[in-house]
């Protein structure tokens, strides 16, 4: 079978158990599609020969009611997974080795997943295009020199080209959905506390969320399914039902009221992204939802609140890399100058910043005046949320202000560089799950997302929504493999 | 307002950080141009508002002082940078 890789994950798992594919054989396709793909820069580590080890062991004992039989897997180098490095992108883990696994990548390898590699990301998960990554640039299979987005850039493009069949990206502004919409691919951020992050790298504690990235809504739905966890180790883990959310999953949503917030048709938004979204509300009421116009007053006020919040935490969590404990060492001539040039030699200049920022809005006598006015704004965009809630189910937004756009274009501009995450940060610093799903095209025949935002805890809602949405925009992504030689 | 080199040289001190004048003067500037974007939030009355710590609106829950793991000392010690067999290794700190 050559189309091996363009199955999709529930294809591609229904082959095995139903003995018509092997885990060998799968694992053997994306292995060499990814080994003829190194020009995209997808993989910052590769673990093939392990991959191929596994899925003949696999094979020779094939539990094939487990939910992903065999099937190769490759996942974001920000998931810790024992003895294969993991680096965060960064200079300063370029040497670490977790003797642990994280629990989302746990459950996954005991519903049969095999690991492939680690997926390249910006360094720390700071960035919206890939670019911060010590390990370099990653490049879109949707066109030449275009980013993928980020900060899961490499997971978006890994499938998005077929390298993997789906991976897990992780969300602390849109670091999933984002990419996602930048590559024509679905990537759900799931409610917080929903999936575990003990074992993922921090950044930012009160929104970092693990979720799965896919080529449709269905593998989306599966794969969140095995992720999602109740997990002790993770005291912000939360203990709530959690619907099987493949099984459940449903075209049928009629009479579902989706909100429309007008604070969302921002200053400047392209015509295409303002059509985009047009067309994304005639699809929904198309699936029988009805369309209700709703306000989220504070919505231009959550990118400051969002650069306050998560370098602030970013420059509390990341206090740890000193190069004593694990990871990269300058020497130097005494202890805080070993600690000064190991943190100035390691970290790339985005975190840098970042922590600065962070630091400076801790610092004595400006925390009241910063992060302490954040937290309260933050409260108000909660608020503004919970407010909508009361009148729709869901709430239907684009997933970006743009397309993507080319390598080097952003990078001299922090703050237009941030300005990607307009509509995905809100939902982080409520805590609530979102979906891109790919709805369309731009003029230079780019893809473009829209994001369904939901209630917490409602990720089967909001994954009925996509589904339904899905089938209604037969979305079809234009990948000429223009990088295969 | 304006963030100077003296506060980008003290910020860099606390975070741990080493700047040279030239990084010195590239943060600034970025740092200036985040500032002025954050100091929209000063548009907003909040002195009636709680703030949001956590999003997850659980308690946390208790559990029983046991230990679980067994002794992880080989495992911590494995990825320190510096060869050493029971402890940490960094520079001399008392003369």
């Amino acid at each position: 079978m050559s189309d091996i890789t363009k199955q999709s994950l529930s294809e591609l798992a229904e082959n095995i158990k139903s003995k018509k594919l092997s885990s060998s054989e799968v694992t053997k396709a994306f292995v060499e599609r990814s080994e003829k793909s190194k020009e995209l820069n997808t993989y910052i580590t590769e673990d093939y020969a392990n991959a191929l080890n596994k899925s003949k062991k696999f094979d020779e004992k094939p539990n094939l009611d487990l939910k992903l039989p065999g099937i190769p897997i490759a996942v974001k180098d920000l998931f810790c997974t024992r003895d294969l490095r993991t680096t965060a992108g960064s200079k300063i883990l370029n040497n670490f080795v977790p003797t642990y696994e994280s629990t989302v990548t746990q459950n996954i390898w005991n519903e049969g997943a095999i690991l492939m590699g680690k997926l390249n990301c910006d360094e720390f998960a700071m960035g919206s295009s890939n670019e911060t990554s010590f390990f370099g640039n990653v490049q879109n299979p949707i066109d030449k020199n275009l980013v993928p987005g980020g900060s899961s850039g490499g997971s978006s493009s890994a499938v998005a080209a077929q390298l993997t069949p789906i991976t897990i990206g992780t969300d602390t502004g849109g670091s999933i959905r984002q990419p996602a919409s930048f590559t024509g691919t679905v990537g759900l951020k799931p409610t917080y506390g929903s999936c575990s992050r003990y074992g993922i790298v921090a950044f930012a504690s009160s929104l970092d969320q693990a979720g799965p990235m896919a080529q449709n809504v269905k593998d989306c739905a599966l794969l969140q399914e095995v992720i999602s966890t109740y997990d002790e180790k993770d005291s912000t883990s939360i203990d709530f039902k959690r619907n099987e959310y493949s099984k459940e999953l449903t075209k049928d949503i009629k009479g579902k009221k989706i909100g429309i917030p007008k604070e969302y048709r921002v200053d400047g938004m392209p015509k295409e992204i303002e059509d985009l979204w047009k067309k994304g509300i005639e699809y929904a009421k198309d699936c029988g939802a009805e369309i209700i116009d709703i306000s989220l007053p504070h919505t231009n006020y959550a990118l400051p609140t969002y650069y306050i919040v998560a370098p602030a935490e970013a420059s509390s969590n990341l206090a740890r890399y000193d190069g004593v404990k694990y990871g990269f060492r300058a020497e130097g001539e005494n202890l805080i100058d070993m600690y000064e040039k190991t943190r100035s030699e390691g970290f790339g200049a985005e975190v840098q910043r970042r922590i600065m920022i962070g630091t400076y809005v801790l610092s004595s006598g400006y925390y009241d005046a910063y992060y302490l006015k954040a937290q309260k704004v933050r409260k108000l965009i909660k608020n503004d949320f919970d407010e909508a809630y009361k009148k729709v189910d869901a709430i239907l937004t684009p997933s970006t202000p743009s397309s993507a756009f080319k390598i080097g274009e952003k990078t001299n501009d922090p703050v237009s560089m941030y300005l990607n995450d307009i509509f995905t940060v809100p939902v982080n610093l409520a805590g609530l799950p979102g979906i891109s799903i790919p709805a369309g095209h731009d003029a230079k025949g780019y893809p473009l997302g829209l994001q369904i935002i939901g209630k917490a805890f409602d990720e089967q809602n909001i994954l009925n929504i996509a589904y339904a949405m899905e089938e209604k925009i037969n979305f079809k992504n234009n990948i000429t493999d223009w990088w295969i030689k | 307002m304006s963030i100077d080199l003296k506060t980008i040289k003290h910020i860099s001190k606390l975070s741990r950080i080493s700047v040279d004048e030239k990084k010195a003067e590239k943060l600034a500037g970025d740092l200036n141009s985040i500032f002025d974007f954050i100091e929209k939030l000063n548009e907003l009355k909040t002195d009636n508002v709680e703030p949001l710590t956590s999003v997850a609106e659980t308690t946390l829950k208790l559990r029983s002082d046991e230990v679980k793991s067994k002794n992880l000392r080989d495992q911590v010690i494995k990825n320190s940078p510096k060869e050493n067999e029971d402890y940490f290794v960094v520079p001399k700190v008392i003369e």
